[in-house]
């Protein structure tokens, strides 16, 4: 094991944080933030997306540098350069993503980067007795001779923490740990937790979910926009109070909406079940119908499932069971031109991620304006792209939307964010789709830009479509649908009116605690 | 009967040899998560400056370190341009393979000035067969006999020292850090990096053992098995060694066989010239058995017989980036 | 995230090839000089022979018609983000086409014949080219391999033809019969006597042709489209509802199409009869080619004339420097693929920096663009 450098007194606080900050360009990810973990505690952090949770966690162990600000371990002054050195510190992290080498066994993970000479036997052996007295000591179970590609994904990040403990961290830092979880593993990790405070350990939680805090921290840091808003025993507070804190009183970008005239159902979604890249099943099994003429909004917590959502809806993503029905008909979006179908039958999509999906950034403005569209007649009747056409109704296009400047042969990268999303909602909503789903319309994009497309799905739910909204943003929800869903965990776990429903109350929902009230 | 067929794998393993270390050349590489395709290139300069340093000196064991150190640099060009440069790792194992192609025959044509290939290199210069104590009297002994002073003994060190390195990079591979490090840097070097451990140190280091294979393969062509360097000799048995890796799936012992049987097919063909099989009555034409190793690869990748699934990170530079 | 200066699109398409150019030429003439030979006359020696007569050019264009050929079947599946290798093999099949229409039709006309020829070798080198293709849309095999396996087993199959089924009674050597009267295409001494010794032949015609078809093809067709958004970004073009499997399976054809018509060139234009190896190595040359042009039709036709300049060039150098063969020419086209292709990195750069020292544009783009995403 590596020697850490021993301290003086053991201080009370494990961690000390003192006025980090932290910018990339113009963002501010970490504000002033002072932040005092105790020894032997479980700490959690609890935000939303973009709350700057994790930023603050990456300088902990090293990922990045602080622009200002202090770190002191276990009382001491700690200048952390890189991972390497936080773990002599005592400090590990378990990562979201975990790095593990798929085809070793748990053993060799274990080992990677820390064996004690050339030859691995010894290694082998003598990690082997370590591996089996954490298991004794930390209840932490694993198989050393397993293969990590086969064992289940609980017992993955068992390995990462095991890894940590192997090379003498006292504290622990678990990133969102328990997203790829099965609500058992996630008890079971908990039971791990527990262990580890018992024995001294020092474990720090980044979470969104409000359950997990309640059921297992002893002590909750709450962030929002890149500010440590409060700190407070879990004892003394309670899910609706996090929740509100979480979420906050922001000024809400107040749009001018009439009332809404629903009329006849334009799109079904049937005992959808989706499954992603990795074979986990992220949709559950969701219902849900959007109505012509009105806005329903999906909220929730990224990584709850939203995206394979759309892009199942969208055809890009095979089901795993279930339908989508458009006007009445059920899609058949297999196949990698599944989305083509998809649009020939009226569905329109602004993607999640502008700049992976839904542009190519190599391309000029007005080969964009064409894309996904490139087979319809518009743009040329046979093989021949009708390129005139194409810029004419481009440059329209770009006046209309107000996309500067209006130069429909300027490379697409060139473009601003907002002007590049303005693009892609342009084309969207102008093929005139009978239905229409947006996901993260104003990421990135300015406040002029934010207001001009949020009147523009206004104007489209007025003109009788039906439209989707999926954010993370709760304002944008809250101020353009007419209808709210709540996602989390890969299923729609309630229901609100917009008009009435308070912040707390959606906090609430999208941090799964609703779920705990009716199990 | 027996004999011919003692005397075939005799030949299997003299043809075997190369392909098998520039097929271990490869694993190397390729484990580390670099393409190469150049393995031909080394070969082939590795070939000439073998023969070159063996004319001039005499001498064969400097004539293998003259090959080595040939086939070295170009693996230190190739990880210069795959690993600090992050290139195509295709397109630089191509250029080097062109490279070879002509400046040996120029460089030979401007030394030797025999149209590109070198003298006919000296018995000093050469590895020469070894026999095993014995090996007459004991060739009469049944069975035993014919396998051990025709197939086991009178084969050149370097074919003792190919078959002696299917071990070793096991041994390499699964028994020490080195190993255990470049197996994980091909899979996953982000889990490497963040290890503590240096990405590129670790394939630069496994480049330079592809050099150092590539090379003694190269050097066997033009003073062990035959006795001179000739334009293009290593005739393509670079990319039959990359066959016969991705055929082994990447595999120390596994490649010893596939070489073992591409080494065969070889042996097969320059046996069955013109030879009419016996039921069919029909000579089977040569060039389908010279084909087999290069379709047999096709049928593999195509998941026909089992995927063939290569280090995860093969061919993506690696940038820290997040 | 590392702020992306790029290069302003001149320095991009043009500057950067010359110089990696350059700099093959310079490591080169270190070559030549290391061998006791005079780099500077090589040069005079080998521009002299490809442009200093008409002879000469003829010579050159000869050989771009086959360079153009092989570099727009790597061109133009590099747009589409797949690395077609297997040119030099798809183009030896190929040949197949070509004599079989050479030697039905020779009692016709060689306006019948040139077409005809085009379109069967163009299918057949499609269709070899398909198969790789097909793996790899299916079933994940990555093309570079199996088109590389590919080349030998077309060689394989090439060689036993020309051995057993195609030599015609009597003749030695391995290679089909003889092409005469209208299966030969005419060659372009046969009306300019000035062309002298240069088998330069009608099917230059057809490559010039195949250039525009490409272009128009990438840039003015859906297909195209489809293409080069597969090739730039294969999540947009899944979102954008185009089937990488079917625009991988047809522009693997047409790659392999366009080298197959290459056969032509050499089996009715040049040779008359298909030979062993008749390819010599300039399916290879068209990954060059393609590198230089940038994948773009227009710069692969003057890289293919750049590079016909080369080898008629080294023909003439080793008559005037018998020390130095036709393989120097490998050797600078090896080079040339080094630089310009692998060893990117190594110019780009600098050229980067330099940019930034000198054009304010570049820094307000690169200052603009500068776009971070965080998540808390």
């Amino acid at each position: 094991m590596t020697q850490r450098s021993s301290g003086g007194a053991a201080s009370e606080f494990a961690i000390e944080l003192k006025k980090i900050n932290k910018r990339f360009g113009p963002v501010w990810a970490n504000r002033d933030i002072d932040l005092k973990v105790r020894r032997g505690t479980i700490h959690g952090i609890v935000g939303e997306n973009g709350a700057g949770k994790s930023t603050l966690m990456s300088i902990l162990y090293g990922f990045y540098n602080a622009d200002s600000g202090e770190i002191f371990v276990n009382g001491q002054l700690a200048h952390i350069t890189d991972s390497r050195h936080a773990l002599q510190l005592g400090v590990g992290m378990v990562h979201q993503h975990f790095m593990l080498v798929d085809n070793f066994s748990i053993l060799e993970n274990v080992i990677l980067g820390v064996e004690d000479n050339a030859l691995l036997a010894s290694s082998l052996s003598k990690a082997r007795q370590e591996l089996k007295r954490l298991a004794d000591e930390y209840r932490l179970n694993v198989d050393p001779d397993a293969i990590v590609e086969d064992v289940s994904v609980g017992q993955q990040q068992r390995v990462e923490i095991l890894k940590a403990l192997y090379r003498g961290a006292d504290t622990l830092i678990l990133d969102e740990p328990t997203g790829v979880l099965t609500p058992e593993e996630a008890d079971d990790l908990f039971r791990v937790l527990r262990v580890l405070r018992e024995q001294g350990k020092t474990v720090i939680l980044i979470t969104h979910k409000l359950r997990e805090i309640m059921a297992i921290t002893d002590t909750v840091s709450v962030m929002r926009q890149g500010q440590m808003v409060a700190t407070v025993p879990t004892s003394e507070t309670s899910p609706d109070q996090l929740a509100e804190l979480m979420v906050g009183r922001r000024v809400l970008l107040r749009v001018e909406k009439g009332p809404a005239h629903p009329g006849q159902t334009l799109l079904e979604v049937k005992n959808l079940v989706v499954a992603d890249d990795l074979g986990v099943v992220r949709v559950k099994g969701v219902n849900f119908a959007v109505r012509a003429g009105e806005i329903v909004g999906i909220a929730g917590v990224a990584g709850n499932g939203q995206t394979e959502l759309l892009e199942s809806i969208a055809g890009m993503r095979d089901q795993r069971a279930g339908d989508v029905v458009l006007a009445g008909k059920v899609l058949s979006l297999k196949g990698d031109d599944g989305a083509h179908r998809a649009r020939r039958e009226g569905l329109g999509h602004v993607p999640e991620d502008r700049q992976r999906e839904g542009l190519v950034t190599q391309f000029e403005e007005w080969e964009n304006n064409v894309l996904g569209y490139q087979y319809d007649h518009a743009y040329g009747r046979g093989m021949l792209l009708d390129i005139a056409a194409a810029r004419a109704q481009a440059i329209e296009r770009m006046h209309k939307f107000d996309v500067r400047p209006a130069n429909a042969r300027l490379k697409t990268a060139n473009f601003s964010g907002g002007n590049q999303q303005k693009i892609v909602v342009a084309r969207e909503m102008e093929q005139n789709p009978k239905v229409l789903i947006v996901g993260q319309p104003t990421r990135g994009v300015d406040i002029g830009a934010i207001e001009f497309i949020h009147n523009q799905i206004i104007k489209m739910r007025d003109a009788g479509k039906a439209i989707l909204l999926v954010s993370v943003e709760l304002d944008e929800i809250r101020s353009l649908s007419d209808r709210i869903l709540v996602m989390f965990d890969g299923n729609i776990v309630g229901e609100a009116d917009p008009a009435v429903a308070t912040e707390g109350e959606l906090g609430l929902m999208m941090a799964g605690v609703h779920k705990e009230a009716a199990q | 009967m027996y004999e011919l067929i003692i005397s075939t794998l005799a030949a299997t393993v003299r043809l075997t040899t190369p392909l098998l270390l520039a097929c271990l050349a490869g694993l190397y590489s390729e484990r580390s998560g670099v393409f190469d395709i150049g393995l031909e290139g080394k070969m082939l300069f590795a070939a000439f400056g073998a023969a070159a340093i063996s004319v001039v000196t005499g001498n064969a064991w400097l004539g293998l370190l003259g090959g080595i150190g040939i086939s070295m640099i170009m693996s230190v060009i190739h990880a210069i341009a795959s690993i600090t440069l992050r290139g195509n790792q295709v397109i630089s194992g191509v250029a080097i393979n062109f490279l070879a192609q002509g400046l040996t025959a120029v460089l030979g044509l401007a030394w030797f000035h025999l149209g590109g290939h070198t003298p006919t290199v000296p018995d000093s210069g050469r590895f020469t067969p070894i026999i095993w104590p014995y090996a007459d009297q004991i060739a009469t002994v049944p069975i035993i006999g014919p396998i051990y002073s025709v197939l086991l003994s009178g084969q050149n060190i370097l074919v003792y020292i190919a078959f002696l390195a299917v071990p070793v990079t096991y041994w390499v591979l699964y028994r020490t850090r080195f190993g255990l490090r470049l197996r994980a840097v091909g899979e996953n070097p982000k889990a490497v990096d963040t290890a503590g451990i240096s990405v590129t140190l670790l394939r630069y280091r496994a480049l330079l053992i592809t050099g150092f294979l590539c090379g003694i393969a190269g050097a066997y062509f033009s003073i062990a098995q035959n006795n001179a360097f000739v334009n293009n000799m290593t005739a393509g048995k670079g990319y039959i060694a990359l066959a016969a890796l991705i055929f082994a799936k990447w595999r120390p012992v596994p490649a010893m066989f596939a070489t073992l049987l591409f080494g065969f097919l070889d042996a097969l063909q320059i046996r069955l010239q013109g030879v009419p099989l016996p039921i069919i009555n029909v000579a089977v034409p040569v060039q389908f058995i010279q084909a087999l190793p290069y379709i047999l690869t096709c049928v593999l990748l195509a998941g026909f017989i089992g995927k063939a699934v290569g280090p995860k990170a093969g061919g993506i530079p690696y940038s820290k980036e997040r | 995230m590392s702020a992306r200066r790029p290069l302003p699109r001149w320095a991009d398409v043009a500057l950067l090839p010359v110089l990696n150019l350059v700099l093959a030429l310079i490591v080169s003439g270190i070559v030549i000089a290391l061998i006791g030979q005079n780099p500077f006359d090589a040069i005079r020696i080998m521009t002299v022979g490809a442009f200093g007569n008409l002879e000469g050019i003829g010579f050159t264009l000869y050989f771009a018609t086959d360079f153009i050929f092989a570099g727009l079947a790597v061109a133009v599946a590099a747009q589409g983000g797949l690395f077609n290798i297997g040119a030099e093999g798809q183009a030896y099949l190929a040949g197949l086409g070509a004599i079989a229409v050479g030697l039905a039709l020779d009692h016709t006309s060689w306006l019948l014949v040139l077409p005809l020829a085009i379109i069967a070798s163009g299918i057949i080198g499609g269709l070899w080219a398909l198969i790789p293709g097909y793996l790899q849309a299916k079933r994940g095999s990555h093309v570079v391999i199996t088109t590389i396996m590919f080349n030998f087993i077309a060689s394989a199959i090439m060689v036993y033809l020309l051995n057993y089924v195609l030599k015609p009674k009597g003749v030695q050597e391995p290679s089909s019969a003889n092409v005469v009267d209208a299966g030969k295409i005419p060659q372009l001494r046969t009306w300019f006597h000035q062309f002298g010794g240069a088998p330069l032949n009608m099917t230059i015609i057809f490559a010039v042709l195949a250039v525009i078809f490409v272009y128009v093809l990438v840039w003015r067709t859906k297909f195209g489209f489809a293409l080069r958004t597969m090739g730039h970004n294969p999540a947009a073009s899944l979102y954008a509802g185009i089937s990488n499997s079917r625009t991988i399976m047809t522009v693997m054809f047409i790659s392999g199409a366009l080298a197959g018509m290459m056969a032509v060139n050499e089996v009715l234009g040049e040779q008359a009869r298909v030979v062993i190896d008749f390819t010599s190595g300039f399916g290879f040359v068209g990954v060059a080619v393609a590198l230089m042009g940038r994948n773009h039709p227009f710069g692969v036709a003057l890289a293919a004339v750049l590079f016909g300049a080369l080898y008629q060039g080294g023909i003439e150098l080793q008559f005037e420097m018998p020390a130095i063969t036709r393989d120097m020419i490998v050797v600078i086209q090896a080079l040339v693929i080094m630089f310009t292709g692998a060893m990117e990195g190594l110019l780009r750069p600098g050229l980067e920096n330099a940019f930034m020292v000198f054009g304010p544009k570049q820094k307000a783009e690169a200052a603009a663009r500068e776009t971070v995403s965080t998540e808390g």
